[in-house]
């Protein structure tokens, strides 16, 4: 038994490639998220109890930290974590109000806040749990790739991207059109192995992450 | 999952409506007598615990007054043919219940009484068609995703319908001289229906714990990390006040507090009415009625228990994004 798909092929679709051998976890990605998104298109995002012993908000993005290995053979892996902007994305078609929906311009998935009444049911859809409620609002929330950014002509070109990828001091977010073959994201997939979060769900999320491996001293 | 009151109360609520609503058209297709004071009262009730539901219902939602947008996406969503269904059957029995009030008791029963009946049927099954799939289209939740979770809707609605509905029909006779006389012979089949749909929908929902304790989660923390080395444990989740995501798909209430609650939940909500329907149908006949109403007030809460049981014990596979809270 599976919800109707929506399954379709964009020609173009854009993503974010993390690139796990770079990210040091410093969360400044997280932070310019926050900021870029509170003040923007799909703002403000709710702050509960920020100076209290328990604060708690909407993020669009998170960073988690995991340890590999057996001691000493140990690595620490920051995960950033946010939608993965799926070509067949679980909580568009559950959506009853068609607040959820998929762009076929550029595959971003976007909430429609106007139509969105708050049932949560995309939200159990996505089994990244990449859908947060705001409280304040009572919305479904979620990445948007900074929509209201990245098309912005009023930017200069080098900032017509996401806030995190501009804000990555390491450069572990790349970002781009994975169906253009010839672009750096669709590169560093090819070439690194950019792999799928929960494949066995067969989503076929946009975003990649790219695994770590040795990179030896430098030159 | 994080049970929700309101989600709880909707699905129980309108289940027992419907079942109501099944028995009232079985005793309609049988061509059998149910005064039409007490048909318009049983229908009426179905229809107050259907509403009851879709008001509990409400309280689930952000924005409760832009619900009636939720009709739109009837070609996808689950949710969405649920919203169109539930008011479509609200209105049947509602018209149901004035077709009966101004119906001249004088005439026999009319053609047009099969056609209230059978819609009466087919709207109930189609609600719980839709309520059910809202969970077993979820793929990855396995716990859902199975035909089994549309049984128990279906069978346990059916369980708390009839049981009411015995409890009804013989009530009737005990406060009304025009009502069926205590221990009446044609109450005693839909006592057995009940009977029947309650001890059917007990092995429905005894498979399914049965399948639940056997799943094997097909995702892991390696396949929702792709970090294949071994072990893998968390640090953080990267904030320390909890999120959505740690209250919404978490019930917080320990593995102990849900096997606790599995034999309370199937005692009050099967085994109960069952047992109180054998009784009355074997040795008891003219304390039915009492029986199938302590039946009711037993197996009430024990349909919540089991409910809410329902939906703690899936495992969201987000929750392995979360593995302090898990």
């Amino acid at each position: 038994m599976s919800a109707t798909s929506t399954d379709t092929t964009l020609a173009r679709q854009l993503a974010l490639v993390i690139d796990l051998n770079v990210c040091v976890g410093c969360h400044a990605c997280v932070t310019s998220c926050k900021e870029w998104n509170t003040s923007g298109a799909a703002g403000p995002l709710a702050d509960l109890n920020p100076y209290g012993a328990s604060p708690s908000g909407t993020f669009f993005n998170r960073v988690q930290t995991f340890e590999a290995g057996s001691f000493p053979n140990t690595e620490t892996v920051h995960f950033p974590k946010s939608c993965l902007h799926c070509e067949d994305p679980p909580c568009v078609p559950v959506c009853p109000t068609g607040a959820s929906y998929k762009r076929a311009e550029d595959g971003i998935v976007l909430v429609d806040y106007d139509k969105c009444i708050g049932c949560k049911y995309c939200a159990w859809a996505c089994p990244y749990g990449a859908r947060e409620l705001d409280e304040d609002r009572q919305v479904m929330t979620k990445c948007t790739l900074c929509v209201d950014r990245i098309y912005d002509e009023k930017l200069a070109p080098a900032d017509r991207k996401p806030a995190c990828v501009k804000a990555c001091p390491t450069g572990a977010r790349l970002f781009g059109d994975v169906k253009d073959p010839d672009s750096e994201v669709s590169r560093v997939i090819r070439e690194r192995g950019g792999y799928e979060l929960m494949p066995e769900w067969e989503t076929r999320p946009a975003n990649r992450y790219l695994p770590r491996q040795p990179t030896g001293p430098r030159a | 999952m994080n049970p929700a009151w309101s989600i709880v109360l909707f699905t129980t609520l309108a289940g027992c409506g419907q079942g109501l609503a099944v028995a009232v058209a079985g005793v309609r297709l049988a061509g059998q007598s149910l005064s039409p004071l007490h048909q318009a009262v049983c229908l009426l009730l179905a229809l107050l615990l259907v509403g009851g539901g879709l008001l509990a219902s409400f309280f689930h939602l952000g924005h409760p007054m832009r619900a009636w947008r939720a009709a739109s996406q009837w070609r996808t969503s689950w949710m969405s043919r649920e919203v169109i269904v539930l008011p479509l059957f609200m209105l049947w029995l509602a018209a149901w219940v004035l077709h009966t009030a101004l119906r001249d008791p004088t005439q026999p029963a009319l053609a047009a009484d099969r056609v209230w009946a059978l819609g009466t049927l087919a709207g109930a099954a189609l609600l719980w068609w839709c309520t059910a799939m809202i969970y077993a289209c979820l793929r990855f939740i396995q716990e859902w995703a199975h035909p089994l979770t549309l049984l128990n809707y279906t069978l346990t609605g059916l369980s708390a319908g009839g049981v009411l509905a015995v409890a009804l029909f013989s009530g009737f006779g005990a406060f009304d001289s025009a009502g069926p006389a205590p221990g009446a012979a044609w109450v005693m089949p839909w006592a057995l229906g009940a009977l029947l749909a309650t001890l059917a929908a007990a092995v429905a929902r005894l498979a399914s714990l049965r399948r639940n304790a056997r799943l094997k989660p097909r995702s892991t923390l390696q396949s929702a990390t792709g970090i294949h080395q071994a072990p893998l444990r968390q640090w953080t989740m990267g904030f320390t006040g909890g999120s959505f995501n740690t209250r919404e798909f978490f019930h917080r209430a320990g593995a102990q507090a849900l096997r606790r609650i599995r034999w309370p939940a199937l005692g009050l909500g099967y085994a109960a009415p069952a047992l109180l329907l054998v009784f009355g149908l074997s040795v008891a006949p003219q304390a039915l009625g009492v029986l199938a109403g302590l039946a009711v007030l037993l197996q009430t809460p024990g349909l919540w228990a089991e409910r809410w049981l329902f939906f703690a014990q899936a495992r969201h596979p987000q929750n392995l994004y979360y593995q302090a809270v898990a």
